[in-house]
């Protein structure tokens, strides 16, 4: 059972497992998706690109930022059948641009990059996976996952769909 | 004064010598009454004893030709001199002030700094987005410029020596590294062995000031060793402390702050700051980690966070140099003005096992030096005796460019006060520390954490690209003291406010070291912004026993509330529930029973 004290103006609630198994009754504020305070996913809800968005570590902005946008902007809105088929030459600048930064942007990442990228577009996923950590100092973790736990907050839509009542 | 001295000096010579040439030539003309002189100077051409009209005519000509000649000479000596000696001077004060901060006293043992950027010499007259300030809200809103403006040429002015870097390890990972070198490379491992550096970015990420301009696809560059003296609003312009002008279309002001000192010991003179370390910066760190070694006791006056992390980083310490530690503050407890009070005296039993001589509700009198060692009088009459100490007593926000940009500062929070969207005026934002802003939800205030620099940067950033959104992503905040408490916080948490606690019983499951080992990310935080760094702290000797007993605050949450309304949340030893603790900030309802509210967190799973 559940066990409380007051002391002075602080309350203080002990509770066990069993307590707290009966499901809340608190309520909140269902979210809105197209507010447009919140802070946005990778894609917006008008369907473009959200190039600020935390979960792409900033490959928007860093030197390779506009090969990279090129040419995921041109994977984005590929309807080839095999999507992105056209976008060859805009990957090739991009890696090229990323092998003059070797610091910046690790060459074992590369193949990992391109293929993340690809699945990723595809799904506004807020999940917090395993991902690997941010590896240091590199803007590369842009394709390695956008489901990396960065977007926990950040969507906060999807996650708080999970905990509305 | 100097520059006219030494203008002068390298004149003075070159106008004898002018001076003589004049003399000599006006005699040799014959406009003078005195007889003219038998010996002629070499350096001029000898034709002979006056005489003869076409001679002298030619005469008069070559000396006419002589004298402009020598003018010109002079002239061009001069100016060439004046040139080379404002290169030099340019050079000289380039070089990274680190004695600077000695104007209100911040006494610190510093080192001269080691591997600097040399600050370059050619700064762009002109550019789209200024920045001042290198630190995270400066850095937080290049990356947002840059994202959403293609091309964008964004250019940072620091009066530190370093690029922009992350400062919450300077006062935790730093501390439990292994690495000997940890000084030099600023990097840390985490738990899952991976290692990163406290900067944001290598060197390489940035482009050089003076190719700013002329880069196609634009970029950040970073001008260090420069500060930001006057602000030209009208203009669009500032000045630097070396005259340069630098015109902007945007600007954001990311000052942040320097840590404040206590007056008793700015009055204490000389020897007394010399042994007084200011705790802010790369350099303190340094430095302070080096006279730690080599002292046997160091008392830290504070009992927030920075004084209470660092009290229980150095304690840890103390288990192998032998080094004595003392914590001394007003409150009762640590974190005194945060948490609750139950919870304050829980989490300074806490700190005091980690070996640190905690001496609480201490107001420092006087601070003497004697016989090379510090005596701390309280104002109860205890005497502390110590060899070192650090003043962790808050930050001053830096409003300096205030006056000359016609700025409003904030009277209640301080710093410079900015509407919801961060904005001061048409064309400035301010983000971070220094900025006190509208929260639509929780109203004015001024926050100094580093997760709140990343979302105010990232927003003014947005802002300055168009945006117009208001502050309304809720940052957070977390602190480790030891292996056993960790807590992260969202909203307003003052320990003024009536709280409600829900706690469950803690298992060994419960601390920061199983939360980082079970998501297999080493950055705790980083499921909340990425570039967040922080782990758990690395513990060579076993955890001490923790007493049992009913009131074993374990892990839960505490709401904090103004007016039935949740303001603020503590989250304390669970992880990972960030999101539901903003939205309920959020929503900003009243809640009958906070018991329901905490069901959501689900404590009691990990």
């Amino acid at each position: 059972m559940s066990y409380c004290r007051q002391e002075g103006k602080d309350r203080i609630i002990f509770v066990t497992k069993e307590d707290h198994e009966t499901p809340s009754n608190a309520e909140l504020i269902p979210e809105d998706p197209d507010d447009p305070y919140e802070e946005q996913g990778l894609i917006l809800p008008s369907g473009d690109i959200n190039w600020n968005c935390p979960c792409l570590g900033g490959m928007a902005s860093g030197p390779c930022g506009s090969q990279f946008k090129e040419a995921f902007s041109c994977f984005h809105y590929s309807k080839e059948e095999v999507k992105g088929s056209e976008c060859i030459d805009n990957f090739r600048n991009m890696q090229e641009c990323m092998q003059r930064y070797p610091e910046l942007y690790p060459q074992e990442e590369e193949k990992e990059s391109s293929s993340q990228a690809e699945s990723n577009s595809g799904s506004v996923s807020a999940t917090p996976t395993e991902g690997s950590a941010l590896p240091p100092e590199t803007d590369s973790t842009a394709g390695t996952s956008t489901s990396e736990s960065t977007v926990s907050s950040d969507s906060t839509s999807p996650t708080d769909n999970q905990i509305a009542s | 004064m100097l520059k006219c001295r030494t203008v002068w000096k390298k004149l003075a010579p070159l106008a004898r010598a002018s001076s003589n040439v004049c003399r000599q030539n006006v005699r040799r003309t014959g406009l003078t009454n005195g007889r003219i002189p038998a010996h002629v100077p070499a350096a001029h051409m000898s034709t002979g004893p006056a005489g003869g009209g076409r001679e002298n005519q030619l005469y008069i000509l070559l000396v006419g030709a002589t004298f402009l000649g020598g003018g010109v000479y002079a002239y061009r000596t001069v100016k060439g001199d004046q040139q080379r000696y404002q290169e030099r001077i340019d050079e000289i004060s380039s070089r990274p002030h680190r004695v600077a901060t000695q104007v209100p006293a911040a006494p610190i043992l510093s080192e001269p700094p080691v591997d600097i950027v040399p600050a370059s010499l050619k700064v762009p007259s002109h550019t789209p987005y200024l920045l001042i300030g290198g630190g995270t809200a400066s850095f937080a809103a290049a990356r947002s410029i840059r994202a959403r403006d293609p091309g964008a040429k964004v250019l940072i002015v620091t009066d530190e020596p370093d690029l922009p870097y992350m400062r919450p390890p300077l006062s935790k990972e730093l501390w439990f590294s292994d690495d000997p070198t940890v000084t030099e490379t600023l990097r840390f491992k985490q738990w899952n062995g991976k290692e990163r550096s406290i900067y944001f970015q290598p060197a390489s990420f940035y482009i050089p000031p003076e190719e700013l301009e002329s880069a196609e696809n634009g970029g950040v560059a970073v001008l260090t060793g420069r500060k930001v003296v006057h602000m030209d609003v009208r203009g669009n312009k500032v000045k630097l402390d070396n005259d340069t002008e630098i015109s902007y279309d945007k600007c954001l002001i990311a000052t942040g702050g320097m840590p404040r000192n206590l007056q008793v010991i700015e009055r204490a003179g000389e020897e007394v700051m010399e042994k007084t370390t200011l705790f802010r910066k790369i350099e303190d760190f340094k430095s302070l980690d080096k006279v730690s070694r080599n002292i046997n006791s160091i008392t830290i006056i504070g009992g927030g966070f920075l004084g209470s992390e660092l009290a229980c980083a150095l304690g840890r310490r103390s288990n192998e140099s032998g080094l004595e530690v003392i914590q001394m503050y007003p409150e009762k407890g640590n974190m005194g003005k945060v948490l609750p009070e139950y919870l304050s005296n829980w989490t300074t039993e806490k700190v005091k096992s980690e070996g640190v001589k905690v001496i609480s509700e201490a107001l420092v009198k006087s601070v003497t030096c004697k016989d090379d060692k510090l005596e701390i009088q309280l104002k109860d009459g205890r005497l502390v005796k110590t060899d070192h100490i650090v003043a962790a007593v808050g930050l001053e926000p830096n409003v300096d460019l205030a006056k000359s940009a016609g700025l409003e500062v904030d009277s209640d929070f301080g710093g410079f006060r900015v509407n919801a969207e961060l904005q001061a005026r048409s064309n400035i934002w301010v983000a971070g520390d220094a900025a006190c802003f509208y929260d639509i939800r929780l109203g004015r205030r001024r926050v100094e954490h580093h997760d709140h620099a990343v979302v105010s940067g990232r927003l003014a950033g947005e802002n300055m690209t168009g945006a117009n959104k208001p502050y309304w992503h809720q940052s957070m905040f977390w602190s480790d003291l030891g292996p056993d408490v960790g807590y992260e916080a969202i909203g307003i948490v003052d320990s003024s406010l009536p709280t409600v606690g829900v706690f469950a019983k803690a298992t060994a499951k419960d601390t920061p070291k199983a939360a980082t080992e079970k998501s297999g990310t080493g950055i705790r935080s980083e499921s909340e912004t990425e570039d967040t760094a922080t782990s758990p702290v690395a513990s060579s000797t076993p955890a001490p026993a923790m007493v049992q007993h009913k009131d074993d605050y374990g892990k839960g949450v505490i709401f904090y509330l103004r007016d039935k309304v949740v303001v603020g949340i503590i989250l304390w030893n669970v992880f990972n529930r960030m999101p539901i603790a903003r939205k309920i900030i959020k929503d900003g309802e009243e809640h009958a029973d906070l018991n329901e509210v905490a069901k959501l967190f689900n404590i009691h799973e990990d």
